[in-house]
């Protein structure tokens, strides 16, 4: 059923997560990534997903996925339910990434954040070159198709970490299908992190 | 690929509750003796672990698959139960009993009350979706199942399944609760109250004593063609009906001339045949007084190890998706590995009785998955 290859980003994904971890995946898609991490890692998986057909992919896994969208689907998962809540290649496509982003790092532990890198540097060349809106394979739509509604660099989203008091635990560049280690914000494709909310110090 | 099916099925009976131990409802009140009409399909493994009860909704009964000798209708949940289809006979031990309370088999109103050789009618106790439970586990019992594999219905069959997790948790491996509700809603309650006072209106109905004389068909028929309106939804009746005219032109009658018409009319007509008013009103109430809400599907600190598959029909106005992901909800609160997903369907309630494939799919990957991480244990 799933001999072909897993992506890279969920090879990388799985090397991250330690075994028997919990795990929500927000915007499973057909729960690919979930069932490599119950294969190798064993981890009790729960996903969210929008679109039915998915679903049905997902069930037919053994994966129990709730069909719904990511900003309504956390309100009753109490505080760190899970030790990962994974946003793969989904927190591009969500209306409030701050409110999805805070509900993540309420019932996770850790947040494991995948996304496109729009300042890659074919990205740059065909803005900059041809005068268009950029489509590679990391950003594959048109303007007029596309489900993302924000478009961020990898300096983009450690700024956002930075002033929201968010640790980084790890960073993990990715190029077509091999890491990036040089100047990631400009070679990287894709950039995957995890993070998490320190504890708040105590008040008094 | 040729079809196969369950083939000739027929209806057993199994009776308990014999005076003096009488089934105590949660109206307080007995009940006894019981009789439980039920049909199996399937063989039940020698562990005993591959049972599935499959529970009915309002105008069931216990005939969900196959055919009964000499007669051509096939069960009401026959494309999913079956060698190779969602709750494969092959592989499973399937379960369906009619509710008491009914009129197809067990103890209801019709029945004959041993004490004064007459029907119960209005002496018959009133029951809940917890009575019905507790009947078929005494119908579980009778078939030496310890745990069953799951319990799945649609509508009132979902309460039954949901009811089972909260009465019964140590007895059910996963439960599959479809096009259902925690609570019954005023909306919901209200339609039924509608219904009742239909039959109630009707002077055949006689205070309920009309078992000699025949049935209140009228106010019987008019309940049913107003349930079959919530089971629709606007766009499933404008593709069935549209305003289709029976005949060329209107005739300026009150006789059916819209299609729409004729079908509620002949609905309503067919119900009367089948089933007893005095039923539709004890079930009806059943219906109305279902609540697991406010903790009572799981009360607080008890781990709950069930599988949860929970569906819903989006054109599904009678018990509309909100009601199930409020389920979802509650179960996430209690940490439950719980499945969701919500079928895009045009055909309102009804859904559940038509949308096989989807449910085939959900159903017997979820079952599936649930029988292997079980298989062995008892």
């Amino acid at each position: 059923m799933t001999d072909k290859q897993p992506r890279l980003d969920d090879r990388i994904i799985a090397q991250i997560v330690e075994p028997g971890a919990k795990v929500l995946d927000l915007g499973c898609g057909t729960g690919d990534l979930l069932a490599l991490l119950v294969r190798e890692k064993n981890v009790k998986a729960q996903g969210i997903e929008l679109r039915e057909e998915a679903i049905y992919a997902c069930v037919e896994k053994g994966l129990s996925v709730f069909h719904g969208d990511i900003e309504s689907g956390l309100g009753e998962y109490p505080d760190k339910t899970f030790d990962y809540v994974i946003l793969n290649q989904s927190m591009q496509e969500v209306k409030d990434v701050e409110f999805v982003i805070d509900e993540a790092l309420r019932v996770g532990k850790k947040v494991v954040v995948g996304f496109p890198n729009f300042a890659f540097i074919k990205s740059r060349i065909q803005l900059f070159f041809s005068g268009h809106a950029p489509v590679f394979v990391s950003l594959p739509y048109h303007w007029y198709d596309t489900p993302n509604v924000h478009f961020l660099s990898i300096d983009d989203f450690k700024r956002f970490c930075a002033e929201k008091g968010l640790v980084i635990l790890s960073a993990h560049y990715l190029g077509g299908d091999r890491p990036v280690a040089f100047w990631p914000n400009l070679f990287a494709r894709d950039a995957v992190f995890v993070i998490t909310k320190p504890a708040p110090a105590s008040s008094r | 690929m040729e079809e196969r099916g369950i083939g000739v099925v027929e209806t057993r009976h199994v009776t308990f509750a014999e005076p003096p131990n009488e089934l105590t409802l949660e109206s307080g009140q007995k009940l006894g003796p019981v009789t439980v009409a039920y049909e199996t399909y399937g063989r039940l493994d020698e562990k005993k672990s591959n049972a599935v009860l499959v529970t009915h909704a309002l105008s069931g009964d216990a005939h969900a698959a196959g055919v009964h000798f000499g007669e051509k209708k096939p069960g009401w949940w026959e494309p999913l139960i079956g060698p190779g289809k969602a709750f494969d006979t092959d592989k499973y031990f399937v379960i369906c009993s009619n509710v008491i309370g009914g009129c197809r088999g067990s103890t209801g109103p019709s029945s004959i009350n041993p004490r004064t050789g007459a029907p119960y009618a209005l002496s018959f106790p009133f029951i809940t979706i917890g009575d019905m439970v507790a009947a078929q586990k005494k119908l579980i019992d009778h078939l030496g199942i310890e745990k069953l594999l799951c319990v799945a219905g649609g509508s009132m069959g979902g309460m039954q399944a949901l009811q089972w997790a909260a009465a019964y948790p140590d007895r059910v491996r996963s439960v599959i609760p479809i096009a259902t509700t925690l609570k019954h809603s005023p909306q919901q309650i209200a339609l039924s109250e509608v219904g009742r006072q239909a039959i109630l209106a009707d002077p055949a109905w006689r205070g309920g004593n009309y078992y000699a004389h025949g049935q209140p068909e009228r106010g019987l028929a008019l309940a049913r063609m107003i349930g079959h309106i919530t089971y629709m939804s606007d766009k499933s009746m404008e593709e069935k009906f549209s305003r289709k005219l029976k005949s060329e032109n209107y005739r300026f009658s009150f006789d059916p001339e819209f299609e729409v018409e004729g079908y509620l009319r002949h609905r309503g007509d067919s119900f009367v045949r089948r089933f007893d008013a005095n039923s539709y009103l004890y079930v009806t109430k059943a219906l109305d007084y279902f609540d697991l809400s406010g903790g009572d599907l799981i009360p607080e600190g008890r781990p709950c190890d069930i599988r949860f598959l929970v569906i819903s029909f989006k054109s599904d106005w009678l018990y509309p998706s909100y009601q199930s992901r409020d389920i979802v909800a509650f179960l996430r609160t209690r940490l439950v590995d719980v499945t969701y997903c919500e079928i895009n369907s045009t055909y309102g309630h009804d859904a559940f009785l038509l949308e096989f494939d989807e449910e085939t799919r959900l159903i017997a990957h979820f079952l599936d998955k649930t029988y292997d991480s079980t298989k062995g244990k008892p």
